[in-house]
């Protein structure tokens, strides 16, 4: 089944996190870069220009200039509402995921500046069972969103997601109605809230949240939509144009506002945040 | 998408018993009223079965029936629980998409909104409705109808039928993404009462596009689910054939989801299911809506908001520590 080879591609051997004094083959032009130079580099091949995926604490790091508190949530924590097995057992899935990653879920909400600006800064992880939205997720948007609201500052999330945490089932789906809900109470505060889609959005976050900024930003060549290639080409029995899905061809479309290189990103939501408040 | 023709073994009871019964009732009509305790007698039985068959129906065989051809649809609904039903079309910026009707309509005499899915009934009519799986327009359609009712103070029924959004690539370009994320966030905030009804296939962000609302309620034999048990156990089982394992690991009959607390109410079905007696559920439907509607109608606007967000605030299950 193609469907799950395609989530095999997502979550499986591409590596995320990288080692200090390795050799690293990019994924797009498979030339070999030194880890340091790439991580120097905020992850982008110097050869090609390609955007390597960031792990939640890389991306607070690279955006913040000051961190007030990294996680503004420590204590909220996934449980196994519906005593979830598939070939294993949900409960297993989650304390890998932890060991993995040292996070507690697929999403950090941060407090910090942006040079003179305060803002909130929702990161989501890939790492974590493909970035996937369940209860925990869902509640930590909507305690940053309700942050950002209390402390009158910006509220900017980067999604990178494979969709709903399918293990958490119909309340996975529901985290999509709350986040959307907390996007309106930011918008009746006249709350700036910018969304920066990274590589890949998809399913249940696309479909909320992500795709509800005021504005929508994209990083280079990420993969964004509701519904996955695979299932796609499954349905129309159809091969996909070049590109399809891709942030360039969703900026063509309409569907964003710009593709930002990741070395111009903070500059560009800074200067955003200055055009839009005060 | 067609896969739903395997009828399972109690409805072929069933219906065996149903047509003997209606055979002896023409008998005895023309005058063997001698046979009339035979009748009695199979009546009895009817009904022990479907009551012992429906009381132990695993997940998988609900969604058999919810995805039932026989089962009422949103446009049976409409024609027997509405009257004056005058449908609205396209969503102004690119199209009509027939997966999904929207309109207003009287309930009881009182003016209203309803939108709904629609699959189709045949062949020719599946394929224009796109067996009920919405394009980007469709949810756009019923968010321009949803705006109307705010402004004319009409409150929304809408009804939940779908296997999900459609994965296509005219869905992905004029962005559904976007389309029902809209959705779900002026459902949130409409200043009108919102009753869904999920009474067929719930399936994922294209049915949820329509069940953000003060009173979410399901018919007893529909499901509701994050993804379809065959998508799912093509991901987290071996292969699609784990779909009945998938469906009761996913908990997604009404039952599971009113103790989740993610449904109001379970609107019983007539015995054997909604397709063998659909006046019947007619009634039941119509009578549960009158009493939600009468209900919500107590609520002044902004404390029926507030009720609505707090109930999906409350959604989601998790430890904190
Ligand atoms: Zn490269």
């Amino acid at each position: 089944m193609g469907l799950k080879k395609f989530l095999g591609k997502l979550t499986g051997k591409r590596k995320i996190k990288i080692e200090k004094g390795e050799w690293i083959k990019c994924e797009k032009c498979k030339n070999l870069v030194y880890s340091e130079d790439l991580i120097k580099n905020l992850k982008i091949c110097p050869h090609c220009g390609y955007h390597f995926r960031m792990t939640a604490e890389e991306r607070v790091k690279s955006v913040l200039d000051e961190i007030k508190t990294f996680d503004l949530f420590p204590s909220l924590k996934p449980t196994d509402p519906l005593k979830f097995k598939d070939t294993k057992r949900y409960k297993d899935r989650l304390k890998e995921a932890k060991e993995k990653t040292g996070l507690n879920e697929a999403m950090v909400v941060s407090h910090g500046k942006i040079l003179d600006s305060e803002v909130v800064l929702g990161v989501m992880d890939f790492r974590f069972m493909g970035g996937s939205m369940g209860s925990v997720v869902g509640e930590k948007f909507v305690r940053g969103a309700e942050f950002a609201i209390k402390n009158k500052i910006p509220f900017i999330v980067f999604t990178a997601s494979g969709g709903a945490r399918m293990q958490e089932s119909i309340l996975s789906l529901m985290q999509m109605a709350k986040t959307a809900i907390a996007v309106g109470k930011l918008n009746d505060n006249k709350i700036l809230y910018i969304t920066v889609l990274t590589d890949p959005t998809m399913g249940g976050v696309s479909a909320s949240f992500a795709f509800l900024g005021d504005i929508i930003i994209a990083e280079p060549e990420s993969l964004i939509g509701f519904a996955g290639p695979r299932v796609i080409e499954q349905t129309i029995k159809q091969q996909l144009p070049e590109g399809f899905q891709k942030a360039e061809f969703l900026l063509e479309k309409g569907q964003i506002d710009m593709v930002v290189d990741r070395k111009n990103l903070k500059k560009t939501l800074y200067t955003l945040i200055k055009q839009t408040q005060g | 998408m067609e896969n739903t023709t395997v009828e399972i073994d109690i409805e072929q009871e069933l219906q065996k018993l149903s047509s003997r019964i209606e055979f002896l009732r023409e008998k005895i009509k023309k005058g063997e009223k001698h046979r009339i305790g035979e009748l009695v007698e199979l009546r009895r039985r009817f009904k022990e079965l479907a009551k012992r068959k429906m009381s132990s129906l695993s997940a998988w065989e609900r969604v058999q029936l919810a995805r039932h051809p026989k089962r009422p649809h949103t446009i049976d609904y409409i024609n027997n629980i509405f009257t004056d039903f005058v449908e609205l079309h396209g969503d102004r910026k690119f199209g009509d998409d027939k997966a999904i009707i929207a309109g207003f309509a009287f309930f009881e005499g009182e003016p209203v909104a309803v939108i709904g899915h629609e699959k189709g009934r045949d062949t020719k009519e599946k394929i224009e409705r796109n067996f009920g799986m919405p394009h980007p327009e469709g949810y756009r359609k019923a968010i321009r109808v949803m705006r109307l009712a705010e402004k004319f103070r009409r409150p929304v029924f809408t009804f939940i039928d779908t296997p999900g959004a459609f994965p296509g690539i005219g869905a992905e370009e004029r962005g559904q993404s976007q389309a029902i994320a809209e959705s779900l966030l002026v459902m949130g905030e409409l200043r009108v009462p919102i009753i869904a009804t999920v009474i067929g296939e719930g399936g994922s962000g294209g049915a949820l596009a329509l069940g953000v609302a003060d009173r979410v309620l399901m018919l007893e034999n529909s499901i509701y689910s994050v993804i379809s048990p065959e998508g799912c156990a093509a991901i987290l089982f071996k292969s699609q054939e784990n779909a009945p394992e998938a469906a009761e690991s996913l908990k997604i009959t009404a039952e599971n989801l009113k103790e989740l607390g993610v449904i109001d109410e379970v609107i019983k079905e007539p015995l054997g299911g909604a397709h063998l007696q659909p006046v019947k559920m007619y009634r039941l439907l119509k009578r549960a809506l009158r009493v939600n509607l009468k209900c919500l109608k107590r609520f002044p606007v902004e404390e029926l908001i507030q009720k609505r967000q707090e109930k999906f605030y409350s959604m989601g299950i998790y430890q904190e520590k």
